[in-house]
């Protein structure tokens, strides 16, 4: 079948992964498979999955955004202080939440794109601005997030379905959907594939950089948001990690970090794949202080492993693309 | 009453202290198909980035169609009418062949979205037009070949519906039938009105095609003429500014006894060289031909070491030939290099001097205790541009500030610092004026008469009959046929590059161009 070459190859390792990953989790999990365990796991998983949306855009065009910890830890301190009190608070608080993220992504792409950083360089700067103004607007873990409101996202539907799960799947369906029938998307593909080419070709690449950047903002926004409903407060050190196991979970699900071609489903396989890894070695009695030196060797071999194909290939030019 | 499609008055731009193109006027009629002639440097490319609004000249205006062009990007050429196909191919690798083909402006729904379908509809319309029917619109880009690549490229200026195109050396890599079809839109598409500004270094294709001309030098233009007021010999003295005695060096006959120096048997690699055996002797330019992407250039890189091979075996100077890589071929007793096909992406590091570029590959002898000599360097580096005549400013210079044709002598003099056994030279005129052509070629002459032996692949048939001694047409990865002496003419050339008779492609020889 012609769906097979390929390029569609990636995902559906990814999605091997995922299924694995998952299938040995709840074989070893100490309770066994149950509705409140499903929930459970996909919960902790929610936040990393939007997480790992946000940066795959900013990947797709090439380029990587190391402030989705950043602008995690803001949106995530500034729901505590403004998702509470009557419904018409609640949701503008949402509202704001969702449009600081995209404000602070739209900032990096303005850097990128009129200031000519380099994307690496300008979100590891902005991303320690984001998290020096979530320690500024939450010193100490506290605040507030609606309980009634967060009770609704966090819960299971039908004893099997998560509502966050399902709440990803059709966010992540519609931003795709949009992308792939809209020039500004076309462009995020093309920047990432072949800017120049793209550029002569009359497309304006620089507004689908800036888009891009602001589609990463705005999940980390929702990934902060989640983790408000999960904790029910805010924290200001909480997002940190979101970085580094973003970049993670979307290398898990066959994104190549190179750009210009990739599905939103890898990083969502990715998110729940990396998961369930952090909860079997959990599990297996690794230490909890141990995560980080697993997660990191986690992400070389996922590396690795996406180059091993360069390694076998008998062009030896390619050898280190 | 005439309308002018394109008018230029006292367009001037420089570069620094170099003068790109001065006083430029020019009128191009609608509805003409005019050719713009020249050899590198000599202002073609800055005039064409200039028409197409990515660059601002000096001095002077640009009108199209009686409205001002501001320079300030394609898309304002574009809103104008003026659509491009350019040399270097501008096509998106991981998008689709309909999404490269309406890239700027695709079909769109009422409310702004993209039309998938109607986008799927109209690039299946454009993809027959120029022969890519059998191209699915939702393969990558990326994997076409080079060939489909530059025909999607012209199909995607077709699909603008231009009012003036812009042909940039969109035949470089097409091979005659391709080009024959190309000239049959072409002159279909002028019939009802479109302008078409043609590039290229193909004399025939412009006598062919070409209402007109416009020749270029050194920045000015030197004469614009109806194309068939004058001879092939006067165009050429016009281009060169000087008299070009005769196309290619003259051949000396083979001694028998001249030994073999690279002996290939039973040779296959990745899935494009399939069982491929031959052996070239000193002395001798053994033409590598065929169709594009019939597996010539893999059979070359394995050759290089830069593809493992899967089966068969090297022989150098009668002894067994396995590099590792391209620096083992280099390193060796005798080394094997090879001229790339793409300069800029395979040959040269764009940004590094000129000296750096081209002291890249030498061997030893250059560093002492792991540092370089600057002294040598500099010597060395100024022999050879002295030798091979690279017209520069200075040889620190970024080599990207080069034309195509000294950048191609630069890589070439990398090869020649080496002093190699063989020279694997692929399509080493590509893209590159009259004048530099023929010093290209009496030096490849000249390196075969002091006793390299020469591997030259080219897609152009008058070059491999007129430069080569012996010529190995490939076909799907196999060579069908060996000419030389009296059998190397273009009717077997193309015969054995179509892979013997395949009917609907037989063409009669009465009317193929006989090279002169």
């Amino acid at each position: 079948m012609k769906i097979l070459t390929s390029r569609h190859m990636p995902v559906l390792l990814g999605a091997m992964v995922f299924v694995i990953v998952l299938a040995v989790y709840l074989a070893v999990h100490p309770r066994g498979i149950s509705s409140f365990v499903i929930q459970s796991y996909a919960n902790s998983a929610a936040p990393l999955a939007l997480a790992a949306l946000a940066q795959t855009f900013p990947v797709l065009t090439g380029g990587l955004d190391l402030s989705v910890g950043g602008m995690v830890a803001l949106t995530n301190a500034l729901a505590s202080e403004l998702v509470h009190g009557s419904p018409l608070e609640i949701a503008s608080g949402v509202l704001i939440v969702l449009s600081v993220g995209a404000l602070c992504g739209a900032l990096n792409g303005a850097l990128i794109v009129y200031g000519r950083l380099q994307p690496i360089i300008g979100t590891l700067a902005t991303g320690a601005v984001f998290s020096g103004l979530a320690l500024f607007i939450r010193p100490f873990p506290g605040g507030e997030v609606d309980a009634g409101f967060a009770y609704a996202m966090t819960s299971i539907l039908f004893g099997f379905l998560p509502v966050s799960t399902l709440m990803i799947a059709i966010i992540a369906a519609c931003t795709w959907a949009a992308i792939s029938r809209a020039s500004l998307g076309r462009g995020i593909f093309a920047a990432g594939s072949a800017p120049q080419a793209a550029r002569l070709s009359g497309l304006r690449i620089e507004r689908s950089i800036i888009a891009a950047y602001v589609l990463s903002g705005l999940f980390s926004a929702l990934a902060g948001l989640y983790l408000g409903f999960q904790t029910l407060s805010g924290d200001a050190t909480i997002g940190a990690p979101y970085t580094i196991n973003s970049i993670a979970a979307i290398v898990i699900g066959g994104l190549s970090l190179r750009g210009g071609a990739g599905s939103p489903l890898s990083a969502i396989f990715g998110a729940y794949a990396l998961r369930a890894i952090g909860a079997v070695l959990l599990f297996t009695g690794a230490p909890p202080l141990a995560q980080p030196l697993f997660e990191g060797m986690v992400l070389v071999t996922a590396v690795a492993a996406a180059s091993i194909a360069l390694v076998r290939d008998p062009n030896r030019l390619r050898a280190y693309q | 009453m005439t309308v002018n499609a394109i008018r230029l008055r006292g367009v001037g731009k420089s570069y620094g202290p170099t003068r790109a193109l001065s006083d430029v006027s020019l009128d191009i009629e609608a509805g003409t198909v005019h050719a713009i002639l020249g050899e590198n440097g000599a202002g073609k490319s800055t005039l064409i980035k200039i028409l197409t609004g990515v660059l601002a000249p000096d001095t002077g205006t640009v009108d199209l169609f009686d409205e001002r062009l501001d320079h300030d990007g394609p898309q304002a050429a574009e809103r104008l009418g003026l659509a491009t196909v350019f040399q270097e191919l501008s096509l998106v690798p991981h998008l689709s062949v309909e999404d490269n083909l309406f890239l700027s402006k695709p079909p769109r729904s009422k409310f702004g979205w993209i039309d998938l379908r109607r986008q799927r509809a109209e690039s299946r319309r454009w993809l027959d037009l120029v022969g890519l029917g059998d191209v699915h619109p939702g393969t990558h880009a990326g994997q076409l070949s080079l060939t489909q690549k530059q025909l999607l490229e012209i199909a995607k200026g077709f699909a603008r519906t231009p009012r003036i195109l812009l042909l940039d050396e969109a035949t470089a890599s097409l091979p005659g039938n391709d080009v024959d079809r190309l000239f049959k839109i072409i002159a279909d598409a002028r019939r009802e009105g479109l302008t078409v500004i043609y590039i290229s270094h193909r004399m025939s294709e412009i006598e062919r095609i070409a209402d007109r001309c416009s020749v270029l030098r050194n920045g000015q233009l030197i004469e614009t003429f109806p194309t068939h007021s004058r001879s092939h010999d006067e165009i050429c003295r016009m281009l060169a500014g000087r008299e070009i005695s005769q196309v290619f060096p003259p051949r000396h006959s083979l001694p028998t006894d001249a030994p073999v120096v690279l002996s290939v048997s039973g040779l296959s690699a990745v899935d494009k060289v399939k069982d491929i055996s031959f052996a070239v002797r000193r002395g001798e330019v053994l033409g590598i031909g065929g169709l594009e992407g019939q597996g010539q250039k893999e059979l070359l890189q394995t050759l290089y070491g830069a593809i493992r091979t899967a089966a068969g075996s090297v022989t150098l100077d009668g002894k067994p030939f396995n590099p590792t890589g391209p620096a083992a071929a280099i390193a060796g007793e005798r080394p094997v290099m090879l001229l790339p096909e793409d300069r800029k992406t395979e040959g040269l590091l764009l940004a590094e001097s000129i000296r750096d570029n081209m002291l890249l590959s030498v061997r030893g002898r250059l560093s002492r205790y792991g540092l370089r000599n600057q002294v040598a360097e500099v010597v060395r580096s100024g022999d050879m541009i002295r030798k091979l005549a690279i017209k520069i400013a200075s040889p620190e210079a970024p080599v990207s500030s080069l034309s195509g044709g000294n950048q191609q002598k630069v890589l070439l003099a990398r090869l020649l610092l080496n002093e190699p056994a063989v020279y694997i030279l692929m399509d080493p005129t590509r893209g590159i004026d009259v004048g530099t052509k023929q010093e290209i070629y009496a030096l490849i002459r000249d390196l075969a008469d002091r006793g390299a032996a020469v591997l030259f692949l080219t897609t152009d048939f008058e070059e491999l009959i007129g430069m080569c001694d012996r010529v190995l047409v490939l076909y799907g990865g196999a060579i069908t046929r060996e000419l030389q002496g009296e059998a190397l003419n273009e009717v077997n050339v193309m015969e054995a590059s179509l892979n013997m008779t395949r009917p609907e492609t037989i063409r009669n020889p009465a009317e193929m161009e006989i090279p002169t």
